[in-house]
């Protein structure tokens, strides 16, 4: 019950956001929203299911052009084609699935790679699908006659669908599915003695992860207005595995501020001309060495009962008041 | 042609190998994979680059201010960085080298500046005919270090105690401590070679493809693949996995002209398929953990 009261809470302060947010701080939540959504995907995969993939950047690149191309190509409506190009693109992660079901560890990392690599490299020589190097425009979602032209209508958008994939990635986590991930991942020979099909499984994971990615690419067409496939390289791949990992691995929420923090960083750090990137780099490496785990893994080991008593006394009122 | 393909693809290897093989001894004694590594080697080989044209110090000189620059690089990531960070998972040790890569281009940046070099050769001169086959001078010097570097690693893997010690830190991090072994120590010093190995190989690579502040990171790549073609446990593997995909490079070439642009995609496709078949590598140990 406290909990509810609490994400009712929350819910209600993000609902109201664009009343006191900044047209562009709008987008950047959005485009936040986006890599929520993806690092949700590569989360349930490589954090849940154990499966390293530096190449996520290709399933966004599929979940983009997809989305993108059903609406200006084949003039599909637009509530249709973000989940058709989650469909296609969790299809496509049955490729990885091939070297997955062989490969473990550094060796599928660098099949995933591969896959990225291959992905960005087809992309713009495809001329006649994707438009080239120069890239395409995506035309405006229109939802239901109502066209989706403004920030603040996009923020809805991405802020809807964010919730139903995180209640939805929740459910993935809880349920059967999500406990055989998990065992897989801790003991793959134990848990193939119990009767959970490693095969079966790891193509669930593979699947879902892409799917998770493909939605995401599909917002991020509509989100951005404008995609080329320079955008969906290596360092796209490795800035959602750092989201999930600086996040927490196998941690929901964890994903959620993960994808927050580096989607706002950049943006923090505008006003530091030609210090960037120095200070993005050590903002990295403090937060690997002050939080191991993760923020979430922070947020957790500082909510345990022994170290409550050392918080501040509102802070502590919030952590009992959600703990109930 | 071909023979003239296979051994400029067996140039290229050798740096690959060379790569590979400073990112293997990080990973076998500590299972950091070290993202960084192609910045390390970028800032190492500007020393080099600033030693040589800034201050016309001779070539020897600069060789071993990269290599001393890489050696102390290392020591700083691993006592300055990851130590700090105890007992963190090793993916958030990747992010951290990431990181550390990053604070590196953007020191780089500021010394050095942002436009591509031109990296003088250290052996200049007409290149060698040998039956119809055309050599660079570089090529040989590439060569000579390469196999140097394979003999001197086999040698003190072999015979030495601290290569034993590593060794066995790799094998068993528990065991090699209890016998004695201080694996923090092995570790840093894993990372000191590793890094002043990348700092020689870049040093070797800067005047092929020029310098600047990201084109390390692609060699990088490379070596990583090179490093997973033959084993990521196995330095014989690095080597053989290295000069392997240098030749394989080299024979896309012969590949249909429609797929020709799409070179990274078949070597990776190469990669791929080799994995399948031997999921561990060339002449990686198999992985297989015990319930």
């Amino acid at each position: 019950m406290r909990r509810l009261i609490l994400w009712g809470v929350a819910l209600c302060l993000l609902a109201l956001a664009p009343l006191f947010l900044r047209s562009y701080t709008l987008y950047i939540l959005s485009l936040a929203g986006v890599y929520v959504i993806a690092t949700l995907g590569l989360n349930l995969l490589t954090g849940y299911a154990g499966q390293l993939s530096i190449g996520h950047a290709g399933f966004l690149a599929i979940g983009a052009y997809t989305s993108a191309l059903l609406v200006a190509r084949l003039g599909l409506p637009f509530w249709l084609s973000i989940p058709l190009a989650g469909l296609l693109t969790g299809l496509t992660g049955f490729i990885l699935l091939v070297p997955a079901l062989r490969l473990t560890a550094i060796y599928l990392a660098i099949a995933t790679l591969g896959f990225g690599a291959a992905v960005a490299e087809i992309l713009p020589r495809w001329t006649a699908l994707t438009g080239g190097y120069q890239g395409m425009k995506v035309p405006k979602a229109v939802l239901f006659g109502l066209a989706l032209d403004s920030d603040v209508k996009l923020y809805y958008l991405t802020l809807s669908i964010v919730i139903v994939m995180l209640l939805l990635a929740r459910n993935i986590v809880d349920s059967k599915m999500g406990r055989a991930f998990i065992a897989l991942r801790d003991q793959e020979r134990a848990a193939q003695a119990c009767g959970i099909s490693l095969t079966r499984y790891k193509a669930y994971a593979f699947f879902i992860s892409a799917f998770y990615t493909g939605i995401a690419g599909g917002l991020y067409s509509f989100v951005v207005g404008y995609i080329s496939p320079g955008e969906f390289d290596l360092a796209k791949s490795l800035l959602i595995f750092m989201m999930m990992a600086l996040g927490g691995m196998a941690s929901l929420p964890g994903s959620v501020l993960g994808a927050l923090f580096l989607s706002f960083l950049p943006h923090w750090l505008s006003g530091f001309r030609g210090l960037q990137q120095f200070i993005y780099g050590a903002a990295l490496v403090l937060v690997v060495i002050f939080m191991p785990y993760g923020f979430w893994g922070f947020v957790r080991r500082w909510t345990m009962p022994d170290k409550l008593e050392r918080l501040p006394r509102p802070l502590r009122a919030v952590v009992e008041f959600v703990r109930g | 042609m071909l023979a003239q393909l296979i051994l400029s693809g067996l140039a290229s290897g050798s740096l690959y190998a060379m790569m590979a093989i400073g990112l293997i001894l990080v990973y076998k004694t500590t299972h950091i994979l070290n993202f960084g590594y192609g910045d390390m080697t970028m800032f190492s080989t500007f020393i080099a680059y600033m030693l040589l044209t800034w201050y016309k110090l001779p070539f020897a000189v600069a060789f071993f201010g990269a290599i001393a620059c890489g050696l102390l690089l290392g020591v700083i990531v691993d006592r300055g960085f990851l130590k700090l960070a105890k007992d963190a998972p090793v993916t958030s040790l990747f992010i951290a080298t990431l990181g550390i890569g990053m604070i590196l281009e953007a020191v780089a940046g500021w010394i050095w500046g942002y436009d591509t070099k031109p990296f003088p050769y250290v052996i200049k001169g007409p290149p060698l005919f040998l039956g119809g086959v055309v050599i660079r001078r570089h090529d040989l010097l590439v060569f000579g270090v390469a196999g140097a570097i394979a003999l001197l690693l086999f040698a003190m893997f072999k015979f030495t105690d601290l290569g034993i010690a590593m060794r066995a830190t790799a094998q068993n991090r528990q065991a090699a401590r209890l016998m004695g072994i201080d694996v923090g120590k092995i570790a840093t010093l894993s990372w000191a070679l590793g890094v002043g190995l990348g700092a020689l190989a870049g040093v070797l690579i800067a005047p092929i493809v020029f310098l600047d502040l990201s084109r390390m990171i692609l060699v990088m790549i490379k070596a990583v693949a090179a490093a997973v073609l033959g084993g990521f446990t196995s330095l014989p593997g690095a080597i053989v996995g290295g000069l392997l995909l240098g030749v394989m490079e080299n024979l896309t070439i012969y590949m249909p002209a429609a797929l020709a642009p799409l070179k990274t995609t078949f070597v990776f496709l190469l990669i791929i398929i080799v994995l399948a078949i031997r999921p561990q590598g060339l002449l990686g140990e198999p992985v297989g953990r015990r319930v």
